[in-house]
């Protein structure tokens, strides 16, 4: 019993302290963009001031937040469901058509993944300059729908694989055809997992910050672009800094927060249950 | 399900119960040719460049360049120390990760007091954005006079570390870690709670130790998991970008470069297309020696 | 009208046989039951008449039309799973109108069809409901259902009451003996219970390792089963089974030694005297007897109330077992004598053949 009880404090304690650090930059970032710019270099380090919107008004005069902000949207989404569109038919052919193959490409799949961004940068951006899609949402989409293909597709391959097969007997036994098999019991039966598939699919796509540094500049850029423009400044720049970041990543963080037990399901890869 | 299914997919080659004759390839074509497409056409184009003198700069150098670049490349200190930086980077990503998600999973699976909230500020580094992260790490917890780590270190006495100019890899390193942390957080946790709780609690009539518990019992059981957490990290932690593109763009001199940052470098920056390409398929081939043995060592650990 | 025949029926999963030649009639509104044991290739078997699982090789013939290229939709059957895999994000409603829907039926007629199946079962009241609102025994019923709306020439049933406890078992299986009676329907149902196979059947196929072993009413099976194997699946508690020697044959039967007892069995067939075979003796067929062939010694007593089980270890140290009606007195460790008819032994030879029986049980003509 006094054991136990110790071991309850200890835990509240440990695990506390540990959520409090882990959080505490973010903390800080959002603490930091309601200050002013010389509260936000005082040493030590204030944690009690007189809170302003004013860096929040700079960022949105100097940077459009807005149109970085759609942008990230329309990409993230783009992407998200170009991905889906791809893989659903892929991961229901693979889950319940298997073939002799059906393990060595999905394997494959995985295995394109591995193929380091950096490793294809050149041909990608030359191919975009001569496509004439540089700074463009299309191309963007494109990019991320493929990026994030092959682990969409297994994601979805493990939902689809959950589903029972009696189910399915059932159905065929009950006259569903192929068509009506996928629309009446498969895709009502998956809802949540090519939801949590989506979910991290959209997370993967709003955060990512290596082809949209590469391949925007302006007109297509998205959040994580209009973040880089405000790597040079120091010092007397942490509010507005801070303002920045909070905003961009606000909207993400927030949807993380909301889906986070949706998310925890597709994350595992089906790997854990 | 999910990987055990595709391992017994080696055994069973018949199909499945609920599976028809029927081929369903016109389903899985269009992925899979796009795929092929996304892997093979810059594969070669990039092998072709590597092959090529080329630079955006100067049209007028141009030609077949045998091995010149691969030869520039290999005797380029720089490659070398963008080589080991990266297997620094991700070696002790990993270990970090793993080591502290594992710690943080068995404490999570404890019931305490809003333990619901702590666990979502605890995950909350995943959804930051890697350029943000690196940013606010860098002027706000790490800058020298303003950060907070530095006035931390004044109010116990201590001199403050001008960590991008002194251990400029390692912050590199704390940054990514913060933000994979949660990730490995997330997926041990799960593990850990799908632990039968009878076996825990044979092992305790068993006479087992707190210490012991997780020893034999948790820590086998998260074997799988393991595995998971370090193949999804490898693959994107051996691309890591941003957070050097908006620290240290690779420097002090070439002490936070990657491979990633060094063909960004060679190609977009001094616009040699030829180097950067052969960097490229130098990327290429580590990437796939890692992905043959994380492939393998995984798809047998995950074979229960 | 629904006959159905099984013309030597294979099925192999690669190089591996599974279904290895079964041939069976079943004849209009016959109940036949798969009974063996776990892995003897019951299931697949269904699945195979079902239409799920394609035949290897022979034919498989509905009311005299081959339908092995047939899809499982167009057969006309039904089947009714062990996990019942009822449809969980539709109602009771919608599970049991679903192939209806699919074959399109106008929806008037396909509630009317819906109502009657949910009349039959009593589950009007839980007709809005989802699965996952259901107990075991419902869930079992709206599978049952789903079966019924469909009016199909053949019902198929792989284990469904494994899932539920003892008692409902029971009640399930009563049910499903007046359902049977009230929809005249042809019926095949696989199960691995004894109980279930013996009061359900009006045939029983029993199956080991992909072959048919024996087929027949469930009193042909207990009373006459064709060979070791048989005769030790069915019946609980088993058949004792003791090695035992030839003497000798006569127009009475066959004269053998056992356990160092001698008795005379009215059986035929060829035996050389000196052979070696098997008597079999069903538990109830035993019984103490001061005057018994057999000697040995109570070792435990069971006693159920209704019945008491003697395990008896006999003097050469074969283990028995006596089943008495009522509660016997007989106490544990006491040396007791069983005494046994002949003629309700069986005796089968090296190859574990039963050898023919001279007279057959009234009711397993
Ligand atoms: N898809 C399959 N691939 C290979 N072997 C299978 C498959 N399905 C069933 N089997 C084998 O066929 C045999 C019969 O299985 P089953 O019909 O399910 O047995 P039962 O229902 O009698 O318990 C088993 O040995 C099983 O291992
Ligand atoms: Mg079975």
């Amino acid at each position: 019993m006094r054991s136990s009880r110790r071991q309850m404090l200890l835990a509240t304690v440990l695990g506390w302290g540990a959520a409090l650090l882990l959080f505490f930059p973010i903390f800080w970032m959002v603490l930091t963009s309601f200050k002013s710019e010389i509260a936000a270099i005082a040493t030590p380090p204030q944690f009690l001031f007189a809170p302003t919107l004013e860096s929040y008004a700079e960022v949105q005069e100097r940077a459009d937040y807005l149109h970085f902000a759609l942008n990230s949207v329309l990409i993230s989404v783009g992407g998200t469901l170009l991905a889906l569109a791809f893989a659903i038919p892929a991961a229901y052919a693979m889950a319940f058509h298997p073939t002799a193959r059906t393990r060595s490409t999905l394997l494959w799949m995985l295995s394109t993944k591995m193929l380091p961004p950096v490793g294809v940068l050149v041909p990608i951006y030359l191919l975009f300059r001569s496509l004439g899609i540089l700074d463009t949402r299309s191309g963007l989409v494109v990019i991320y729908a493929l990026m994030n293909l092959p682990i969409v597709v297994w994601m979805l391959f493990t939902f689809f694989k959950e589903v029972p097969g009696e189910i399915l007997e059932a159905g065929r036994m009950d006259g569903a055809r192929t068509g009506s098999e996928f629309w009446h019991l498969l895709l009502p039966l998956s809802v949540p997992g090519i939801a949590s598939t989506a979910l991290l699919s959209l997370i993967l796509c709003w955060n990512e910050a290596f082809w949209s540094l590469n391949l925007t500049t302006s007109e297509a850029a998205p959040l994580t672009t209009f973040i880089a423009s405000f790597s040079s400044p120091q010092g007397l720049f942490f509010a507005k800094l801070s303002a920045a970041s909070t905003i961009a990543v606000a909207p993400i963080l927030v949807f993380g927060w909301l889906s986070q037990r949706q998310l925890v399901r597709g994350l595992t890869f089906g790997a854990v249950k | 399900m999910s990987f055990t299914t595709l391992d017994q997919g080696a055994e069973v080659t018949a199909a499945p119960p609920g599976a028809r004759r029927r081929s369903a390839f016109p389903l899985l074509a269009p992925s899979v040719s796009v795929l092929l497409l996304w892997m093979i056409v810059p594969l070669a184009m990039t092998l072709w460049f590597s092959f090529q003198r080329y630079n955006l700069l100067n049209p007028e150098v141009s030609g077949f360049a045998g091995l010149e670049n691969y030869e520039f490349l290999v005797t380029d200190p720089d490659f070398w120390a963008s080589l080991t930086n990266t297997l620094i980077l991700v070696g002790s990503v990993l270990v970090i990760t793993v080591g502290f998600g594992t710690l943080l999973a068995v404490l999570f699976d404890q019931p305490f007091p809003g333990q619901g909230v702590a666990r979502v500020l605890a995950i909350s580094p995943f959804f930051v954005m890697p350029t943000v992260s690196a940013l606010v790490w860098k002027n706000l917890m790490m800058h020298p006079i303003y950060g907070v780590l530095g006035s931390l270190a004044r109010a116990v006495g201590m001199e403050p570390v001008d960590w991008f100019a002194e251990y400029p890899l390692l912050a590199v390193i704390v940054i990514v870690a913060w933000q994979w942390l949660p990730f490995a957080l997330l997926i041990l946790l799960t593990a850990v709670q799908s632990l039968d709780h009878e076996q825990k609690e044979a092992a305790r009539m068993d006479g087992a130790g707190p210490v012991a518990q997780f020893v034999f019992i948790t820590l086998p059981h998260l074997g799988r998991a393991i595995s998971v957490v370090v193949m999804i990290e490898t693959i994107f932690l051996l691309t890591v970008f941003a957070e050097i593109f908006v620290t240290t763009s690779g420097g002090p001199g070439n002490a936070t470069t990657n491979l990633a940052f060094l063909i960004y470098a060679r190609a977009l920056l001094q616009f040699d297309v030829g180097g950067g390409s052969a960097g490229g398929v130098v990327a290429i081939l580590l990437a796939n020696v890692v992905a043959f043995f994380l492939v393998r060592s995984i798809a047998r650990r995950l074979e229960v | 009208m629904a006959t159905l025949q099984l013309r030597n029926l294979r099925k192999s999963y690669l190089a591996h046989e599974v279904i290895k030649g079964v041939d069976l009639e079943v004849a209009d509104r016959e109940f036949v039951v798969f009974v063996g044991p776990s892995g003897c290739g019951k299931s697949t078997l269904l699945r195979m008449i079902a239409g799920l699982e394609e035949i290897t090789s022979g034919d498989l013939l509905i009311d005299g039309q081959r339908v092995n290229e047939v899809g499982p939709a167009d057969r006309g059957l039904a089947m009714v799973f062990q996990s019942y895999a009822l449809y969980p994000h539709m109602t009771v409603r919608d599970n049991m109108g679903f192939a209806l829907r699919m074959a399109g039926v106008p929806k008037p007629e396909r509630a009317r069809k819906v109502a009657e199946a949910a009349r039959i079962l009593q589950l009007e009241p839980y007709l809005d409901r989802r699965p996952k609102e259901l107990s075991g025994g419902q869930r079992q019923r709206v599978a049952i259902g789903r079966a019924i709306v469909r009016n199909p020439r053949i019902f198929l049933f792989d284990e469904p009451l494994s899932n539920l406890d003892a008692a409902l078992r029971g009640q399930m299986r009563i049910e499903l003996a007046r359902l049977h009676e009230d929809l005249q329907a042809t019926m095949i149902y696989v199960t691995h219970d004894q109980v279930e196979a013996m009061t359900l059947a009006d045939k029983i196929v029993v199956l080991q390792a992909g072959r048919v072993e024996q087929v027949g009413s469930p009193l042909e099976l207990y009373h006459h089963p064709a060979n070791l194997f048989v005769a030790g699946f069915i019946g609980s508690p088993r058949m004792n089974l003791l090695e035992a020697r030839v003497l000798g044959a006569d127009g009475a039967g066959v004269m053998l030694e056992a356990a160092g007892a001698r008795l005379t069995v009215p059986a035929g067939g060829a035996s050389r005297p000196g052979a070696a075979v098997t008597l079999g003796i069903r538990p109830e067929a035993l019984r103490p007897d001061p005057a018994g062939a057999f000697a040995g010694e109570v070792r435990l007593v069971e006693r159920l109330g209704g019945l008491t089980l003697l395990h008896v270890t006999l003097v050469g140290g074969e283990a028995v077992v006596v089943q008495i009606e009522g509660s016997d007195p007989t106490p544990a460790h006491a040396p007791v004598r069983l005494g046994v008819e002949g003629a309700a032994c069986h005796v089968f030879d090296a190859e574990g053949q039963a050898l023919p029986a001279l007279g057959r049980h009234p009711l397993a003509a």
